[in-house]
């Protein structure tokens, strides 16, 4: 005899415009359950959420919550009704301050309506304590770095102590130890009879938590069970449709670049003392830096992984190279043996250097620009003819070409980037920074938010651009890919490089202890292990 | 039961365009039943109603693209006072011809979009403010250059004596019919700067730039689009459209007014974003802006036949604005 289910969804059609996008989708979840849903890439997973969550109203199907039948025209209704949502892009609002966010939409307010700020203050500082979230509430979320601001989403979240909590892959930017401190609150809630309803594309993720998992498949429900009764072999079948192969490790490309160091080829890219100061002028006055004195060498073809928590300064690293940062990064670069010292990303783009950021909202991608238009913005001049007429046919089989080589679904490729989904948005991001044909690809989380299939496609061209002499620099917060890809990590430690270690030999511990610099004897704790480094990357 | 062809057309009709098209037909079935005692079915009507919108289509040209940076243009009003007035000066008291006169008002109101833009784009100061400024500063220039008075062909000449002198040909010529009379050179000239602006948003790599700026400015930076540059060029344009209106301006007053055009820029911008135009940024088409020209032409030729009096007239705009902007956005928000 089943507990009676805190929400259950029944026959769910969802259509945008002409197009159904749900086809009578069946969906519950029980009190002290974590209900995983999961599913391609465009399947559907984030409709289906935004629904219980009040984001859209105009869909047919019953909604039913504490026994009788709803309809939210607003999330204001759903949350009212006690379901909170993490959704899957951050909807902090930049321009206010972290205690302001935390308190939107419900100030606490004294006589005459006004605000109490310094209450909510108080309270918010009492908040992020409890999650040992190291930040000022005072702080502008702008200057946040994304993890920092996806924690925080989790923190307001968690914070509303719903009944249900919704989350929409909100570990997408999350390194693992914040990951594990997640985990363990979403545990104590369920024992506390809460229903959660978890959305995210890593297996291992879905194994630590589910209870049941429902897989979606093009907007149509192909399997809900108990999760010890799906192994992931069979998972990645039901989401995929296909069978997904697994890469190993290959040290080849690690053993050609030596070769071609030895024979004297210039590397690809050589950095020397590089410093950023920090964003906050009135810090960078007072001399505090966020890269300090980093130097490092990328051979041809080579692919070094950046590690380091929040705040060691890696992205910062990337747009320093990207030449991003302007004034504010200084040093010495070299690309193929020649100067190299961009002082704007075209300048880097054209000396062919592409970044890719960590965050596809805020600085990756247009709303309403075509999925055409925003794959080929970065290489518009290969494009034009005199006076920058484009030759837009060209451009249009170009685009279909390259997105077609990541399975990118998208409406059309004229429909604009924000009716994609999460995933196909990063697969437009990510087609834009290939586009250019670069020889040094800045990567800053290039898997986020993309399905188990498309990753793979992703680390099989990896695979195929370094063996063509392209080399890479990422940042990964999944540990396994950091593995799986690197030919070497460097692991930054507030700024410095802490510890230089072969892919093939490197072990998690490794990276970690040099991550929090433990030979320094820093070790930490606090349940997100987050350092608001006073600045992000602006 | 929903046909292809059906889910085809409904996709078609959820399309800015397609909404911007059926509040103008909206407009005109209001217009053929209050038709005015037939008025409303003659040409010469229409004709009138394509010349009288045609200043305000050219500054809306302009708009458009400085809306689409998520930028604002108060100054074009301005801008088109003191080009009527360089027009003026330069061809009545001047004497210059207009092989002369004609570029050099159009690198005037160039030269003053690009300042708006350049503060814009390097002093980062908001759009708002720096063409709120330039406004002012415009139409104080043109007070400056006219001293004050209507630029008229009673010119002071060198005696001190004032003596009509014979207006010039390029008065007449702006000011003229084509096509046995049923189309006037303004309306022309309108119609050429929608081509041309539209072929910068859709054709060039300038309007690709243009969206990107208004849609996303960082993500723009780092897609390697050069970001200032866009935004001065975007003002520019809009400077120059406004010289053009300008001139157009000057020849159908026959005189260079430097109180001419006073508000004009809040019908621009109106015209604009009832096309569904964001004033967001990175979101519309100078097609909508064509439509919502003509939206609100009709909407005025409308209350004039029936001889609405000014207050209901300015009540009803102000109404249908909002109303033909809501129809616009729909349920997709
Ligand atoms: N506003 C919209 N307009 C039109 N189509 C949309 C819109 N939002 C989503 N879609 C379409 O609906 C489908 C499902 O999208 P959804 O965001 O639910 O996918 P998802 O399962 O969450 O994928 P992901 O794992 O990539 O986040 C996609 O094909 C997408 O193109
Ligand atoms: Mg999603």
């Amino acid at each position: 005899m089943s507990p009676e289910p805190l929400v259950s969804l029944r026959g769910i059609r969802k259509s945008f415009g002409p197009v159904e996008i749900l086809h009578a989708v069946d969906f519950d979840v029980l009190p002290g359950e974590v209900h995983v849903l999961a599913g391609e890439n465009g399947a559907g997973k984030s409709t289906l959420v935004n629904i219980l969550s009040g984001v859209y109203a105009d869909f047919t199907g019953e909604l039913v919550l504490g026994g009788r039948s709803r309809r939210f025209s607003v999330p204001a209704q759903a949350v009212d009704a006690g379901v909170a949502t993490i959704h899957q892009e951050l909807s902090l609002i930049p321009s206010m301050t972290v205690a302001d966010n935390l308190f939107l939409g419900r100030e606490v307010v004294g006589r005459w309506g006004r605000v109490a700020f310094a209450f909510q203050e108080a309270e918010a500082r009492r908040i992020l304590d409890d999650a040992g979230l190291d930040v000022s509430p005072r702080r502008l979320v702008a200057e946040l770095p994304v993890s920092v601001q996806q924690m925080l989403e989790i923190v307001r979240a968690l914070a509303w102590d719903a009944r249900i909590l919704v989350l929409d892959e909100p570990t997408s930017a999350l390194a693992e130890r914040e990951v594990d401190a997640l985990f363990a609150r979403l545990g104590s809630l369920r024992d506390r009879g809460r229903g959660i309803v978890y959305i995210t594309h890593r297996m291992e993720e879905i194994y630590r938590l589910a209870d049941r998992i429902t897989v979606l498949r093009d907007g149509v429900r192909v399997a809900t069970a108990p999760a010890q009764e799906l192994s992931p072999d069979e998972l990645v079948t039901l989401m995929v449709g296909r069978e997904v192969t697994r890469l190993r490790r290959k040290d080849s490309a690690a053993e050609g670049a030596r070769q071609a160091g030895a024979a004297g080829r210039a590397p690809a890219l050589e950095v020397r003392a590089l410093t950023v100061a920090h964003p906050l002028p009135e810090l960078a006055r007072a001399g505090r830096v966020v890269v300090n004195d980093v130097s490092f060498t990328l051979a041809a073809g080579e692919v070094v992984g950046l590690a380091g928590l929040q705040g060691s300064g890696a992205s910062d690293v990337l747009h320093a190279v990207f030449g991003a940062l302007g004034k504010r990064a200084w040093g010495e670069m070299r690309l193929f043996g020649a100067p190299y010292a961009p002082s704007n990303p075209g300048e880097a783009l054209r000396a062919g250097v592409a970044l890719l950021t960590a965050d596809r909202k805020g600085l990756g991608l247009a709303p309403w620009l075509s999925v055409t238009h925003s794959v080929s913005l970065s290489s518009l001049d290969r494009f034009s003819r005199t006076l920058g007429w484009l030759r837009r046919r060209q451009e249009r089989d170009a685009v279909a070409e390259l997105t077609r080589g990541f399975h990118l679904s998208a409406p059309s490729l004229d429909a604009p980037v924000r009716a994609l989904s999460g995933g196909n948005q990063q697969k437009a991001y990510l087609a834009r920074c290939l586009m250019v044909e670069p020889r040094v690809l800045l990567l800053d989380e290039p898997t986020r938010g993309i399905d188990v299939g498309a990753k793979a496609d992703v680390y099989a061209l990896v695979r195929d651009w370094t063996a063509r002499g392209i080399s890479i620099v990422l940042i990964t917060s999944e540990m396994e890919e950091l593995f799986l890809l690197s030919d070497r990590i460097l692991v930054l430690h507030r700024g410095r490089i802490s510890a230089e270690l072969e892919g093939a030999v490197a072990t998690k511990d490794a990276v970690l202890a040099a991550a929090m610099g433990v030979d320094s004897g820093e070790e930490r704790d606090g349940f997100f292990a987050a350092r608001d480094r006073d600045g992000g990357l602006r | 039961m929903n046909g292809p062809t059906d889910s085809r057309l409904r996709g078609w009709l959820a399309t800015p365009v397609a909404r911007a098209l059926l509040a103008l037909a909206l407009m005109l079935v209001i217009g053929c039943v209050f038709n005015a005692d037939g008025a409303f079915f003659r040409w010469s009507v229409h004709r009138d109603m394509l010349r009288q919108v045609s200043v305000f289509g050219i500054l809306a040209c302009g708009m458009t693209v400085v809306i689409l940076t998520a930028g604002i243009d108060l100054s074009v009003s301005s801008v088109l006072a003191l080009s009527a007035v360089g027009f003026a000066w330069l061809t009545l008291p001047m004497g210059w011809p207009a092989v002369w006169a004609i570029p050099a008002v159009l690198v005037i109101g160039t030269a003053l979009g690009s300042v708006s833009g350049m503060l814009v784009a390097r002093m980062r100061i908001q759009p708002f403010i720096v063409t709120l400024a330039m406004m002012v500063f415009a139409r104080g220039l043109a007070k400056v250059v006219s001293g004050g008075q209507k630029i008229t062909n009673y010119v002071t000449g060198a005696d001190g004596v004032a003596h009509l002198v014979p207006m010039p040909r390029i008065f007449g010529l702006i000011d003229s019919r084509v096509v046995g009379g049923n189309v006037s050179i303004v309306t022309l000239v309108f119609l050429a700067c929608v081509l041309a602006t539209w072929i910068i948003l859709a054709r060039l790599r300038l309007g690709r730039h243009i969206y990107a700026v208004g849609g996303n400015e960082e993500a723009a930076r780092l897609s390697g689009v050069p970001v200032a540059r866009t935004l001065i060029v975007a003002y520019a344009l809009s400077g120059l459209m406004a010289a053009v209106a300008g001139i157009c301006q000057a020849a159908q007053e026959m005189q260079g007014d430097p109180e001419t055009g006073m508000g004009y820029e809040l019908d621009a911008i109106a015209m604009v974003v009832i096309g569904g135009t964001s004033l967001m940024g990175g979101k519309g088409s100078v097609t909508t802006t064509l439509i919502g020209v003509l939206t609100i032409g009709y909407l005025q030729k409308i209350l004039s036949l029936n001889a609405a009096p000014e207050a209901t007239r300015l009540m009803l705009t102000g109404a249908i604005i909002i109303c033909a902007v809501l129809f616009q956005r729909g349920r997709d928000r």
